[in-house]
């Protein structure tokens, strides 16, 4: 896994982006950008170039699905790997994000090692 | 209240500790509450609506929200502050997210809301129907916190 690449972290709780930047780092990435939502995600996918989301889903303002649709639909980002890390558990709200083109799904709660394994296969 | 709706909330709650946390939690027994007063310093609630509507909540001693925080984000916690309700709402999300996944299971849908946080020693916890309200004690080594389940009649 290629740990140099850069990596934006999208959630509007400030713990969960701790938490998943701390598991990151323990795996080797450094390259860490951080949103509190998906506007806020979107005006940094424009500035930088981002290799891999990481997105809630339930954030004000703007969705992390919404988010995923509009990277979808942009030349830059339509093929980068996007992981949804997210409470919403239903199945409809797999069925939705997986039509949208998410790359991965973890419902919270989650552990270090389920947060690795999705990275190692979306990232192979 | 249909005692269905309530063991999600508490299974929930046990795995989403457990997990991010690493804390062993035992509920005690469920009660009717009679007041709005919380039973802790810290407080998320969050808005349900589906097949009926409705509010829960987790309320946090000091003590006890501190020790999870510390361990969630392996530093030590000292003060209640920003930090911790922050937290405090991440957490209400994740229980209210994993107790409905229960509860689609049992063919019941629900919709959540974005969590709200309050402080403060003997805060009120409005819930947002006039259901009957549901206390679920947990205990931890490091003090207690309690879950309200309040749905319309």
């Amino acid at each position: 896994m290629n740990t140099s690449i850069k990596i934006l972290i999208v959630d509007d709780f400030a713990t969960m982006r701790r938490i998943l930047k701390n598991i990151l780092k323990q795996i080797g990435f450094k390259n860490l950008l951080e949103a509190d939502d998906g506007t806020t995600a979107l005006d940094a996918l424009e500035k930088n170039d981002i290799d891999l989301v990481i997105s809630d889903w339930n954030m004000p303002k703007m969705t992390g699905l919404e988010l995923l649709k509009s990277v979808r639909a942009s030349k830059k980002y339509a093929k980068t790997p996007f992981l949804m890390v997210t409470a919403e558990a239903q199945k409809q709200n797999v069925i939705e994000a997986v039509q949208a083109g998410v790359s991965n799904y973890v419902v919270k709660p989650f552990t270090a090692e389920a947060i690795s394994d999705k990275l190692k296969k979306i990232l192979k | 209240m249909d005692a269905k709706l309530i063991n999600p909330f508490i299974n929930a709650t046990l795995h989403v500790l457990e997990t991010m946390a690493f804390i062993k939690v035992r509920p005690g027994k469920p009660y009717l509450k009679k007041d709005m007063v919380a039973k802790g310093d810290v407080t998320g609630v969050i808005g349900l609506t589906g097949v009926a509507n409705g509010t829960i909540s987790v309320t946090f001693q000091e003590k006890c929200i501190l020790a999870i925080v510390s361990n969630m984000l392996g530093e030590k916690m000292e003060h209640l502050n920003g930090d911790i309700a922050d937290a405090v709402g991440e957490l209400t999300n994740m229980v209210s997210g994993q107790a409905r996944k229960e509860l689609e299971e049992l063919g019941r849908i629900f919709k959540a809301a974005i969590p709200s946080v309050i402080m403060g020693r003997s805060h009120s916890i409005a819930h947002y129907t006039n259901g009957p309200r549901i206390a679920i004690p947990f205990f931890t080594d490091d003090g207690e916190f309690t879950i309200e389940v309040c749905f319309e009649r």
